[in-house]
C-alpha cells in the first residue's frame, strides 16, 4: 500500500506503524467514566470507508488520517492529522 | 450412517457407491429454539453441544456461504493449551480435553494428532517467562516441559541454534498439544449436529434481526424472515457488521492474517515449533506441506487478502529458525478475518438484547477453542449462565476493568 503524505507524496505503508479509527482524536474531555471506557475500548470497525490514523515513524513523524477501504485497502486520500484536529477544534469552537 | 473401519472395507467391496452426503439440505422453517448465526466451527460445534448435551434439537445453523468457508478452513490447524492467565487457560485445557475425545463424541475422524508443540526461548528473560506459564499450565494439569538447550537439539537438531541476534537457549514443550484436520472439525460437526436434527442451512445471509420490545424475535435473511427464541451469533471477523444490525457497537476490530504452505515434502517437522524471537510458527501437515504463519498484517481489513510485506516478514522468521525452509517452494498463501479484541481474549456472553447472545473476539487464536467455544456457548444459550470455564468472557469487562490481556499491550488489537 501506497500513503498519499500531503508534504512528502507517495510513502510505503511500511514506513508507518498504524494505530487505528480516527475517532480517537475525539478525546472525551466529559471525565465520565463511561464515555472514556466507551472512547478506549469501542468501535466502528466499518467493512468499506474508514479514516485512520497512520504515523509516519520511519520519514517524518507525522500522523496521518488515511481514508482507507477496509473491502479493497484502496487508499483514498491523506490528510495531517494536524490539520484534522485544529478545524475539528474550529468547528466546535 | 455411522463411520467405521468395517464400513470403510464393505464400500470397498462395493465400489464406494454406499457412501451418502454428511448431511441435509434443508429449507429454513419458520421458527426455531436457537438459531445460530455463522456455520463456521464455532457455529456448528455449538448446534452439536446444544442437541448433544442440553437435548435442544429445534435448532439452525445459518450460514452466508458454503460450510467451512472461513477461519475454520483458513487457520494454521494447531491446537494447544499453553496459557498463562487464569481466565484463559482452564478454558482452553478444557478445550484440550475436548479435542482429546472428540473423535468418539462425533464419529468423524478429525485427525487429531498431539505430537506437541514447542516454543523456542532465546534468553534469560524468556526462559523465566516460559518457566512461569508452564507452572500456570500445570495448575490446570496442561502439562508442560521446560527443556534447556540440549534437550531441544535432540528433538530438532536442525534449527539455527547459533543464530547471531537470537540464539535459540530452549524451549516450553507440551507434549499434549498438536494439530487437527481444520476442515474435518467442521464436516464432523455439521454431521453430528445433522444426525441430531439440526438444520444446517447454507447459502443464508443474515440481513437484520427482529428485535421488539428489547428481546429478539428472530432474524431477517436472504431466504426470509425466520423467527427464534433465542439467537447466537459465531461470525467471527463480521462480527461487528452483524452486530450493529441490531444496534451494537463491539470493541472489536477486523483484521487480516495470513497462512502459508509449501509443496510437499518427505516427513521434516513431526511437531509444532514457535519461533520465540519473531512470530512464526509451522508445523507439516500429513500431505508433507509445511503449514506455517506469523503476525496479522496490522491494519483494519475485510478483504481476506493480505500484502507482501507481513509475507516477506513471515518468510524471514521462518528462515531465522530453519534455514533449510528456504530450499521449499511456496505452494500457496491465503488470509482470514479476525475478530481481535481489544484485550485479546475472547467474549461468550448476553447481550443488551435479550436472547441474543454473541460468539466472538477469539483474534487468531479462535481454531483451538472451537469444541470449548461451542461447548460454553451451547450452555450459556441453553442455561443463561456462563460455563465455569467461560466466566471471564463477559462483554462488559472492559468498562469494568477486567480485561484478560495475556501480552500486556493494552486496547491496541493489531498488537495482541
Amino acid at each position: 500500500m501506497l500513503i498519499p503524505h500531503p508534504l512528502l507524496g507517495l510513502r510505503d505503508a511500511q514506513e508507518f506503524t498504524y494505530l487505528g479509527d480516527a475517532r480517537l482524536i475525539e478525546r472525551p474531555t466529559s471525565g465520565d467514566e463511561a464515555d472514556l471506557a466507551e472512547y478506549v475500548f469501542q468501535r466502528d470497525n466499518p467493512a468499506g470507508l474508514h479514516r485512520e490514523l497512520w504515523f509516519h515513524e520511519q520519514g517524518d513523524r507525522s500522523w496521518l488520517v488515511v481514508t482507507r477501504n477496509t473491502l479493497t485497502h484502496e487508499i483514498l486520500g491523506a490528510e495531517l492529522a494536524r490539520d484534522v484536529a485544529l478545524a475539528r477544534k474550529e468547528g466546535t469552537a | 450412517m455411522k463411520f467405521s473401519g468395517f464400513r470403510v472395507f464393505a464400500e470397498a467391496l462395493r465400489g464406494h457407491k454406499g457412501w451418502k452426503p454428511l448431511w441435509r439440505d434443508p429449507a429454513p422453517q419458520s421458527e426455531y429454539d436457537v438459531i445460530i448465526v455463522g456455520g463456521g466451527g464455532h457455529g456448528l460445534a455449538t448446534a452439536f453441544y446444544l442437541a448433544e448435551v442440553h437435548g435442544i434439537r429445534k435448532v439452525a445453523v445459518l450460514e452466508k456461504g458454503w460450510l467451512g468457508s472461513g477461519n475454520i478452513g483458513r487457520n494454521t490447524t494447531i491446537i494447544r493449551s499453553n496459557y498463562l492467565l487464569p481466565g484463559n487457560q482452564p478454558f482452553y485445557e478444557f478445550s484440550m480435553k475436548l479435542w482429546e475425545g472428540l473423535e468418539q463424541a462425533i464419529n468423524f475422524n478429525a485427525m487429531v494428532s498431539q505430537r506437541g508443540i514447542l516454543n523456542l526461548y532465546h534468553s534469560d528473560g524468556q526462559r523465566d517467562a516460559y518457566r512461569r506459564r508452564g507452572n500456570a499450565m500445570h495448575l490446570t494439569g496442561a502439562g508442560a516441559e521446560l527443556l534447556d538447550q540440549d534437550a531441544v537439539r535432540r528433538m530438532y537438531p536442525w534449527l539455527n541454534f547459533e543464530n547471531a541476534r537470537f540464539p535459540i537457549k530452549g524451549g516450553l514443550l507440551q507434549r499434549r498439544a498438536g494439530t487437527a484436520r481444520h476442515d474435518g472439525v467442521a464436516w464432523g460437526y455439521a454431521r453430528a449436529a445433522d444426525l441430531r436434527g439440526v438444520d444446517i442451512i447454507q447459502n443464508c445471509e443474515v440481513t437484520g434481526f427482529r428485535i421488539e420490545n428489547g428481546r429478539v424475535q428472530g432474524v431477517e435473511t436472504n431466504r426470509g424472515t425466520i423467527g427464534a427464541k433465542k439467537v447466537g451469533v459465531a461470525v467471527a471477523g463480521s462480527s461487528s457488521r452483524v452486530m450493529a444490525q441490531a444496534g451494537l457497537r463491539l470493541p472489536i476490530e477486523s483484521h487480516v492474517l495470513q497462512a502459508f504452505v509449501t509443496e510437499g515434502l518427505k516427513p521434516a517437522i513431526d511437531g509444532v515449533i514457535t519461533f520465540g524471537a519473531g512470530h512464526f510458527y509451522v508445523s507439516q501437515s500429513d500431505k508433507g506441506g509445511l503449514v506455517f504463519g506469523g503476525d496479522i498484517d496490522g491494519y483494519n481489513s475485510y478483504a481476506q487478502r493480505g500484502n507482501l510485506p507481513v509475507v516477506e516478514d513471515v518468510l524471514e522468521g521462518g528462515m531465522a529458525l530453519m534455514p533449510r525452509i528456504g530450499r521449499a517452494r511456496l505452494l500457496r498463501s491465503w488470509a482470514g478475518l479476525m475478530d481481535m479484541s481489544m484485550d485479546g481474549s475472547p467474549i461468550i456472553d448476553r447481550t443488551p438484547v435479550d436472547g441474543l447472545y454473541l460468539n466472538a473476539g477469539w483474534c487468531y487464536g479462535g481454531f483451538k477453542a472451537t469444541p470449548a467455544s461451542g461447548y460454553a456457548f451451547a450452555h450459556l444459550l441453553a442455561t443463561d449462565t456462563p460455563h465455569e470455564t467461560a466466566t471471564a468472557y463477559r462483554l462488559d469487562r472492559f468498562a469494568r476493568g477486567y480485561v484478560i490481556d495475556e501480552k500486556g499491550v493494552g486496547a491496541q488489537p493489531n498488537l495482541h
